[in-house]
């Protein structure tokens, strides 16, 4: 399990290096970097200043080098627009987008899994029918489309929840509800999906012989090896998450990182852009591993090799 | 009746292959619904404009924000009217060709790139391949949007940088595929024999191997559409991807969010066309999965049709 969880990791960090590379690459690619962190209006004169202090005009490799030891060091710069250390604005935001990312994730994977089982036990039934069409619906639905629709009739008309900030539970109600419905229509339709095979395998057989309680089968004997995809695939959907808080919070202004990075990109604030994206991908980095571990320990495959 | 279905199944093997998955269809009566639905779609993508141009930018200030379903003013704005009067449903329908045509060309290039560089990677292996790999692992391991986002901050927002990052972030699902694909299909016997016989990699590659692999990536595309379409119509909502006076569906849902206290029909109306047109596709992709699936392929098989 240890050799498995070291090649996965060092698989994990090569993206993440490659990450940090592209993200230095890109902005020296398209011309001035200057372009990039000062607003619209700056002088010729101001760029030029701000690209001599910043070394901008040193060779590139040079501009790398200093990149990468600012990046060691945690220092990404600073943001134009408040003045203050980029990296300690976004890992203040940073809270409030991971518990929006564990929230959603954690009751899409309750609700997808009961669903799920329960569908796949009477395949074509009526609740396998009704939970397949959900699903698909849940799947195709854009989210921006569904927080609106959400803010319409639940804040705008009958004023049941209020349209944004974080303070109180009813605040957090509408973006958790929103941000979940995509993962959990495509994890039911995963768990649905591989319970379906695992329910025709022999042991179940065997074990519906032996006169197991239905319960017992779908939810400890069935489930069990049917998690292994629905591992991959909810790893897959909370990576993918941070694509829905972006639009999520962008709609129902909440503090975190996706609308730092929305605010940050209409202000043209490069460094906060930056930095926002290389902390996501550390954490992403960080999720893939526990990933792994989940997987090493659901799988004794792995875990003995 | 059923005597004679009976029969139809038994001939069904020996049919022509478009008269059987059209039959194979007909039996799944939500995939044919949606297969119905994406051929209005599409037949409004290529005419739309045509047949509606001039009324998706006619202001009609005496008509706005008319609610959808009064027909005050003409069948044309059934579903309602913006705040410059102009018909939404002419909108939706003209838009209807850039949203089809946007996702469709970010679909045809990751296809093409990812389909070719998976050939290289798995043909030729050694260090091509393994770049090639690793560079797929990278964009694979972060959010798409996130990559889109600053692609998109630092090249600005076009149609064309749209497209390119739509495609980019969609090519290691296509290199996967056709890798493993290619892996599988160069060990077969009539491959050694080509070489045998002193075809070239590239003959081997173009003649023998390609033409196996291009359905399943056809396959592939066609799944992958809906995902595209949202993602393009996600990035616009944020005010990164196609930008006005053009429309798309996205961006009409961006435009009338301003207004939804008021006219909530603006954004309401393009969004249900996006979610119309995923859930057709992901209705169809579900179809092409059950048919081309020997597990599950019996169930439609043994379906009885009702007519």
């Amino acid at each position: 399990m240890g050799e498995y969880l070291g090649r996965r990791t060092l698989h994990s960090a090569v993206s993440l290096i490659g990450l940090v590379v592209l993200v230095f690459f890109l902005a020296r690619l398209t011309g001035n970097p200057a372009d990039l962190y000062l607003p619209v209006d700056a002088s010729i004169q101001e760029r030029q200043n701000f690209a001599e202090i910043h070394g901008f005009n040193d060779p590139l490799i040079v501009q790398f080098g200093n990149f990468l030891a600012g990046v060691a060091s945690f220092d990404f710069g600073e943001s134009l627009r408040y003045s203050q250390p980029a990296l300690q604005l976004v890992l203040h935001a940073f809270p409030t987008t991971l518990k929006l990312a564990f929230f959603s994730i954690g009751i899409a994977l309750s609700i997808a899994i009961v669903t799920g089982a329960l569908a796949a036990w009477r395949i074509q039934g009526v609740f396998d029918r009704i939970a397949s069409i959900l699903a698909l619906a849940g799947a195709s639905i854009p989210h921006f489309w569904i927080a609106i629709v959400g803010v319409l009739v639940f804040a705008v008309t009958l004023r049941l929840v209020p349209t944004s900030g974080t303070g109180t539970v009813a605040q957090w109600i509408l973006p958790v509800a929103v941000l979940a419905i995509r993962p959990c229509g495509l994890i039911v339709q995963v768990v649905r999906g591989s319970m379906l095979s695992a329910l025709s395998s022999a042991y179940v057989k065997t074990a519906r012989a032996k006169g197991v309680r239905t319960r017992i089968i779908i939810f400890v004997h069935a489930l069990r090896n049917a998690m292994l995809p629905v591992i991959t695939v909810a790893g897959d959907q909370a990576v993918g998450i941070v694509n829905g808080a972006v639009i999520v919070e962008t709609i129902f202004g909440f503090p975190g990182v996706g609308k730092l990075m929305i605010d940050a990109i209409t202000n043209r604030d490069f460094a906060l852009v930056q930095t926002a994206v290389l902390v996501t991908a550390v954490a992403i980095f960080l999720m893939n591993i526990l990933i792994d571990i989940a997987y090493a320990m659901l799988d004794p495959r792995i875990r003995h090799t | 009746m059923g005597i004679t279905i009976d029969r139809a199944d038994e001939a069904l093997p020996e049919e022509q292959p478009f008269r059987q998955s059209l039959k194979l269809l007909w039996r799944d009566k939500f995939a044919f619904f949606a297969a119905v639905v994406l051929l209005i779609v599409f037949f409004f993508a290529i005419f739309g404009p045509a047949l509606f141009g001039p009324e998706a930018t006619l202001m009609n200030l005496r008509a706005r924000n008319t609610p959808p379903f009064s027909l005050e003013h003409g069948w044309i704005n059934v579903l309602g009217t913006d705040s410059l009067g102009r018909s939404i449903l002419a909108r939706i329908i003209v838009g209807s060709q850039n949203t089809i045509a946007i996702s469709g060309a970010a679909v045809i290039c990751s296809m093409t790139i990812g389909s070719i560089l998976g050939l290289a990677a798995g043909f030729r292996g050694g260090w091509l391949g393994n770049i090639i790999m690793r560079t797929a692992d990278i964009i694979m391991s972060f959010p798409s949007l996130l990559l889109a986002l600053i692609v998109l901050y630092v090249l600005g927002a076009s149609v064309t940088n749209v497209v390119l990052v739509l495609a980019i972030t969609r090519i290691p699902l296509y290199l996967r595929t056709s890798r493993a694909e290619v892996l599988e299909i160069r060990e077969r016997m009539f491959v050694t024999a080509a070489r045998v016989m002193g075809a070239r990699p590239r003959r081997l590659m173009w003649r023998h191997i390609a033409p196996l692999v291009a359905p399943t990536m056809i396959t592939l595309a066609t799944l992958d559409f809906a995902f595209v379409m949202l993602a393009e119509s996600s990035l616009t909502f944020l005010g990164l991807g196609i930008q006005p006076p053009e429309i798309t569906w996205g961006l009409m849902v961006a435009e009338g969010r301003a207004y939804l206290a008021t006219a909530w029909w603006v954004s309401f109306w393009p969004g249900v066309a996006i979610t119309i047109v995923t859930m057709s596709l992901n209705l169809l992709s579900n179809w092409v999965r059950i048919v081309t699936d020997p597990v599950q392929r019996w169930r439609l098989e043994a379906t009885k049709s009702h007519d």
